[in-house]
């Protein structure tokens, strides 16, 4: 018999040497002239345990991790070809209590499939949901979405049915399908993991929008950070118009839809969606002033639908299994399942997507085990740069968009990261700041001129200069921020400021009581 | 101000790109990054003839160079070398390894090394967050970077000693 050998190709696992022990693995086998085929696969998510090598079984697939070269020889002389005993082996991989308790539905078949192989995709549910679209009108499959629940995925969670709601409703010579995977957010990575791992998803659910709202070009705005993500996206594209699931007919439907990858450029702004448009049409990603929304003016003018990637990857399951499948997943107007991200100071990081409505507290410590350097978690920043910063008090909260928007946080695309009680929040904050004036596109004045005041005055109350005073100052600038910027990087960013500074007062040596005359 | 001209097969390379992009709907960006991608950086001698080529003023396409990050005006060294400094990659001590790296490199943010082999760029998310920190060198990620790591780096990807 010969083996199959599952070895991720996701960044992230080659990161920290997967393609060494594919190398090493081949190279092992022909030594001891051993069949075997080495299959590279998306990633299982659980990246402590990467380089993690699956190998197929009767039994199902058997993983060992985290695999380094030089336990290749000792894994053969376990046997691990049949599942073998050794120092690494972590049994069956879908008994792995991290993955086991989880509810993947978009990432039902990241690292499983092989990533661009067209007949791993169909053999695991690939394209009904397309089929199922292509017999129904654009208006059932709107009305489909809207009845799923599922909320904008990128971070703003607006109801993406509504949205191609607009979009169907707008006549125009011309419609566009808009992917933002300028996923820039620190501590997120679903996004690559999908591009990377299961990139046809997202082609199919970009293709299930242009069906409904009646689009025929696509673009995908990538960060150029992802070249892994470009390659896996390019391939997955031509393949998928060479097997006539794009093109000028999709499916044999008479309708015509074409997809192409725009690089970004390193800038974080683009992806705010109408920098990003402007980015898109080959300018400076300023943002634009809204109305007109995008679903109706959008790119180059036009109606544009604008998702993120993972928004897109959850619409095939949708049209697959029905909107009430869907929807029975998470609790209040939280419907469906978010892959969040563990990041930081975490010993278990990796991806977890579970039904909304778990705390953080379960995501924290029950799958995350605590922090990596094994110190108590003091804060945890979700949401990215602009997302506030959470204390332990607050782990208890249940990850529900609704839940976090009253605490003056957000759960914007999934991403925890851990700090552990070596963090300076003050440090924290200034970088906030920091990170806006750099990122900032410029076009408003609080955001522009505010982040870089903001560093200063976080400096000044962190030398002790006139602390009172200056919590004063940074607290009304952070509110001249909040009410005069035109988007969210400057209306957002005194979240991590003001909770960093609210919940941790000791590190910018203040006195607790001073509290914000105006919450956040 | 006076800058080098280009060579006979810089200037074929540009008109190649422009031949090849520039009737494409927002042509500027995958225009720029085809030129950086060939010479990699964007001679600023050939403003005028992208100008010229997607009918725009030299003013708006130097506005968008200058507004990305990536694009580059000045060749880079041999080997790219992005540390990330963003939120998770700092909670695992991305401070220190910059320290290091820079005072290992002597360089600082957007320094060449004097040997010309590598540009030092900082970067905010790689998305390898879950095994921060994290670095870029020439496209290929490298995560849970030590100090020490970054010492074998050196030697096996960067050719440096």
């Amino acid at each position: 018999m010969k083996g199959i050998v599952y070895i991720p190709a996701d960044a992230a696992a080659l990161s920290v040497g997967a393609e060494r022990v594919a190398q090493a693995l081949a190279r092992e086998a022909g030594r001891r002239s051993l069949q075997m085929r080495v299959a590279r696969n998306g990633s299982r998510g659980l990246f402590w345990l990467e380089p993690l090598v699956e190998v197929a079984t009767p039994r199902g697939r058997i993983a060992y991790g985290p695999v380094s070269p030089q336990d290749v020889p000792s894994l053969f002389d376990a046997g691990f070809l049949d599942g073998g005993a050794h120092p690494l082996r972590l049994g069956p991989t879908e008994e792995i209590p991290y993955l086991k308790r989880q509810e993947r539905l978009t990432f039902a078949r990241v690292g499983i499939t092989d990533p661009l192989s067209l007949e791993d995709y169909a053999a695991h549910g690939g394209w009904n949901g397309l089929k199922h679209a292509l017999e129904m009108t654009g208006k059932d499959i709107v009305e489909a979405m809207v009845e799923s629940g599922l909320r904008g995925r990128g971070g703003a969670a607006f109801p993406a049915g509504i949205k191609w709601r607009t979009a169907l409703g707008a006549s125009a010579d011309q419609k566009y399908i808009a992917c933002n995977a300028d996923e820039g957010d620190s501590g997120t990575y679903s996004d690559r993991m999908i591009m990377e791992g299961d990139p046809f998803v997202l082609i199919e659910g970009m293709t299930i929008a242009a069906v409904a709202v009646g689009a025929t070009q696509g673009y995908v705005y990538l960060r150029s950070e992802y070249p892994h993500a470009e390659r896996a996206l390019n391939g997955a594209i031509a393949a998928a118009t060479k097997a006539g699931f794009l093109g000028d007919d999709v499916l044999g439907s008479g309708k015509g839809f074409s997809l192409e990858v725009r690089r970004g450029a390193g800038a974080y702004i683009c992806g705010e969606e109408t920098a990003m448009l402007e980015s898109l049409e080959g300018k400076r990603g300023m943002v634009r002033y809204k109305p007109p929304l995008p679903a109706i003016q959008g790119l180059f003018g036009k109606p544009t639908v604008i998702n993120n990637v993972i928004t897109f990857a959850s619409v095939p399951i949708i049209l697959d299994k029905g909107a009430a499948y869907y929807r029975d997943f998470g609790m209040g107007r939280s419907r469906g399942t978010l892959p969040f991200q563990l990041a930081g100071n975490i010993k278990h990081g990796g991806l977890v997507e579970k039904a909304f409505g778990l705390t953080l507290r379960e995501l924290l410590y029950d799958y995350g085990g605590g922090s990596a350097t094994g110190r108590p978690i003091r804060a945890v920043q979700v949401g990215g740069p602009l997302g506030a910063f959470l204390p332990e008090s607050q782990f208890d909260t249940p990850l529900d968009y609704e839940a976090f928007a009253k605490l003056g946080a957000m759960i914007g695309h999934g991403g925890v990261v851990s700090f552990d009680d070596t963090v300076d929040m003050a440090r924290m904050a200034r970088y906030a700041m920091e990170f806006c004036s750099i990122e900032s596109c410029g076009k408003c004045t609080p955001c522009r001129i505010g982040s870089t005041r903001g560093v200063e005055v976080i400096e000044r109350i962190m030398s002790g200069e006139q602390r009172e005073a200056n919590i004063t100052l940074l607290r009304d600038l952070c509110e001249t921020m909040v009410d005069g910027s035109l988007c969210a990087m400057g209306g957002m960013t005194p979240f991590p400021v003001l909770s960093a500074l609210d919940h941790f007062p000791e590190d910018f040596g203040s006195n607790p009581a001073n509290k914000p005359a105006k919450a956040a | 101000m006076s800058e080098p001209e280009l060579s006979a097969e810089e200037v074929e390379a540009v008109e190649h790109v422009l031949a090849e992009h520039r009737l494409r709907p927002g042509a500027l960006l995958p225009i720029l990054h085809a030129i950086q991608d060939r010479l990699g950086f964007i001679p600023p001698t050939t403003l005028p003839r992208i100008a010229d080529a997607v009918n725009l003023s030299r003013a708006e396409v130097h506005g968008v160079i200058t507004f990305y990050h990536d694009f580059r005006t000045a060749p880079p060294g041999r080997h790219l070398l992005q540390l990330c400094r963003a939120e998770s990659c700092q909670a695992m001590g991305c401070d220190r390894l910059e320290a290091s790296v820079k005072a290992r490199l002597n360089i600082d943010f957007y320094e060449t090394t004097a040997d010309g082999a590598v540009t030092l760029e900082p970067v905010y998310c790689l998305g390898n967050c879950a095994l921060s920190p994290a670095i870029m060198i020439d496209g290929e990620l490298h995560g849970r970077v030590s100090a020490e790591k970054f010492e074998q780096l050196l030697q096996t990807e960067l050719g440096s000693t």
